[in-house]
């Protein structure tokens, strides 16, 4: 087509640019421009987002990842029953032979039956094992937990929430004075919602809460400010959304048990009780700002949060071929709450089985629970005895007004976790337990508002299968424990 | 029969062959007697030309979790930033040695080191030397404080360090020390005193 290539030339250099070649050179452009941000739209749109399974139990509540497989939903099962009780398994072949506690299960690759105690148990789609990681379908929960744990499981498949033995917490709520109208809910047990607003309404998120629907998942106020309140539940958790024409604001009752829905100017805080300081942002115009409440002592759950350092696809320093860090911390910590809670510490461990969770995660977890003292765990091969850390705090952060820099949000605390260290490093000197103070670059001790600590274990000799006697770890853990023990009542004054 | 100018070309010509047959001859005894030097791509001294000058590492030991200062002699550079290269190059290549207190991984390097008025530095450090680095907090806290320490001490107003890896950032050196923060100069100051003592 001479004519047209000829034609299209002549228009490209010497015609105005509003000729039919222009056109289609921009809009060659135009698309290969566009092109990048199509592709990015349809990642983003076609991103699937993670799956979570909720365990509430008496021994811990925790979240684990689901795992993908075949279009269904699976889950490992050593990291659902490692929280619960004394678990372990091994591959022979192609089976898959699990104990826990006086319980055996039997699996066998590829197959959709199991064998409990001698006794066959579906599990709806096969048993799939990577890595000596054995993955079970996720709807098999339901039918195969209460044979192995022995006990009532109760699991809310679609929303991902499993509930083993009577843990439930539920919830009443009811409207207290109608000028201005205040929504109080009263809680079983004690609770710690993450708290977010937007015109017209008021989420409260429960994820490490049992928390279970009421008789009607829609309540009803009778109020034309709050008219009504909806419970659902999706990936989890539990959401309890407050519906409102105006901007309300929520506070905290003694001990977590009330929550106060009030509007969010000219309203008295709370109901009943002094309120707390976890006051979330009302979803309004600066007319509507709430005034800052009185200093007042803190809610908190746990007095103690203790982080098994590393896990899941971050093993840590690896100790030996076959030992890692991961493991070590999780052994720690575990000990580390026994020995607080005999002393009648409540204790929280972040990471009670192999599962990922970033610094910030475990700084949020700190930070929303206001707990007293944070304690990160650690294990080394190198050097010997302890090593106590606090936070070297990075270069300024950019605090603005009241609001905290993220990165040295630890300042304010950092003399008390130096002290703290300093009684940790005491009572290991008591022991005889070669011990160093030090600061460190090491998150999260920087990100956390309370006091934190660090504690790296190291062999004292050059054995580093030291490190997994429990002996042993009871006796560092012991002596973490007596110092915050013996500084409960500074650490518990804290802000 | 042959013209006797053909028959004396052809006598000069197989003179001058076999001179040179003699001589590729000898040549090849000369080379193959000649040591080779063994092939070794790491460098044995630092690349700079200048006067010898005696600066301070801050020079990490694993066996008692310490960092000394130690003084040593090394050519530096009239440039500031060329100056602050240099002392950390010298720094790697005594960590590099086998008998080193504080062994680094084959390769680790320093690519460069940038001053940014006002008061910042910037290491940017191999990816070797991440990859190869041992993990646990006080070995690579020791690592850390050995660098910013050395350049610190040794280049008057730097008040704080950004260590970058491979020209971008990391979130962590092996797993613990903390790359993703500014160090504040004055921190690690009190850390290297805190780690001189051992205690």
């Amino acid at each position: 087509m001479p004519w047209i290539e000829g034609r299209h030339r002549t228009e490209t250099r010497d015609a105005p640019p509003t000729g039919p070649g222009i056109r289609f050179s921009q809009s060659r452009k135009l698309t290969w421009a566009a092109l990048p941000l199509v592709l990015v739209s349809v990642l983003l749109l076609s991103a699937v987002p993670e799956k979570h399974l909720s365990v509430y139990s008496l021994a811990a509540n925790y979240s684990l990842l689901l795992t993908q497989r075949e279009g269904r939903d699976y889950v490992g099962l050593l990291e659902v029953l490692e929280p619960l009780g004394k678990v372990s398994a091994k591959t022979e072949r192609s089976r898959w032979r699990l104990r826990y506690n006086r319980t055996e299960a039997d699996f066998e690759i590829g197959k959709a039956r199991a064998r409990v105690q001698g006794r066959d148990a579906e599990l709806g789609a096969k048993f799939i094992l990577e890595n000596d990681r054995g993955l079970i379908p996720v709807s098999s929960l339901s039918s195969l937990l209460p044979r192995i744990l022995g006990g009532p499981v109760t699991f809310h498949e679609e929303s991902g929430r499993l509930f083993i033995g009577s843990v439930a917490t539920h919830f009443t709520a009811s409207l207290a004075g109608e000028n201005p109208p205040r929504l109080v809910f009263n809680f079983t047990a004690p609770v710690n919602p993450s708290i977010s607003t937007e015109p017209g309404n008021l989420r409260m998120t429960f994820s490490h809460e049992p928390l279970v629907a009421p008789a009607s998942s829609t309540l009803t106020f009778g109020s034309k400010q709050i008219p009504s309140a909806n419970y659902s539940e999706s990936n989890g958790a539990a959401v309890i959304t407050v519906n409102s024409t105006i901007p309300v604001m929520a506070s905290f009752g003694p001990e977590g048990r009330t929550v106060t829905i009030s509007p969010a100017s000219g309203a008295p805080q709370t109901a009943s009780g002094p309120p707390s300081a976890n006051v979330p942002p009302a979803a309004s115009t600066a007319q509507s700002q709430p005034s800052a409440p009185p200093p007042t002592p803190i809610a908190r759950r746990y007095f103690a949060i203790v982080d098994a350092s590393h896990g899941g696809d971050d093993p840590g320093e690896a100790l030996s071929s076959t030992l890692f860090e991961k493991d070590i911390t999780v052994a720690l910590a575990r000990s580390l709450r026994q020995e607080l809670e005999s002393r009648g510490i409540t204790t929280l461990v972040l990471r009670d089985s192999d599962a990922n969770l970033s610094v910030d995660q475990r700084a949020v977890f700190a930070n929303a629970d206001h707990s007293a003292i944070y304690v990160a765990l650690h294990a080394s091969s190198s050097g010997r005895g302890v090593r106590v850390y606090t936070a070297l705090i990075p270069y300024n952060g950019d605090d603005r007004g009241p609001f905290r820099s993220w990165n040295t949000a630890q300042r304010s605390s950092v003399s008390l976790s130096r002290t703290t260290a300093s009684a940790v490093a005491s009572e290991m000197q008591k022991r005889q337990i070669p011990v160093r103070n030090l600061a460190a670059p090491l998150r999260p001790l920087n990100n956390v508002i309370g006091a934190a600590i660090a504690v790296e274990v190291a062999p004292q000799g050059e054995d580093v299968n030291q490190l997994t006697a429990p002996d042993f770890q009871q006796l560092i853990t012991s002596a973490v424990a007596t110092a915050i023990a013996a500084n409960r009542d500074q650490l518990g004054a804290a802000p | 029969m042959i013209p006797r100018h053909l028959m004396i070309a052809m006598a000069v010509l197989l003179l001058a062959a076999l001179g040179l047959t003699l001589y590729a001859l000898h040549m090849r005894k000369t080379v193959e007697a000649t040591p080779v030097a063994a092939t070794d791509t790491r460098p044995l001294a630092p690349p700079v030309a200048g006067p010898t000058e005696r600066v301070v590492l801050y020079v990490a030991h694993d066996d008692d979790g310490t960092l000394r200062p130690e003084s040593a002699l090394i050519p530096m550079p009239s440039g500031r930033q060329q100056r602050a290269e240099e002392l950390l190059r010298a720094l790697v290549s005594l960590y590099l040695d086998r008998s080193s207190p504080h062994v680094l991984g084959a390769s680790s390097d320093v690519r460069s080191v940038f001053l940014v008025d006002p008061g910042v530095a910037v290491i940017d450090l191999n990816a070797a030397f991440a990859d190869t680095h041992r993990s646990g907090v006080l070995i690579e806290e020791l690592t850390v404080a050995s660098f910013i320490e050395t350049v610190a001490s040794n280049t008057p107003g730097v008040l704080k360090v950004k260590i970058l890896v491979d020209g971008k950032e990391r979130e962590t050196l092996a797993g613990h020390a903390d790359l993703s923060q500014f160090y504040d100069v004055a921190a690690v100051n009190q850390l290297a005193t805190q780690l001189q003592s051992g205690q």
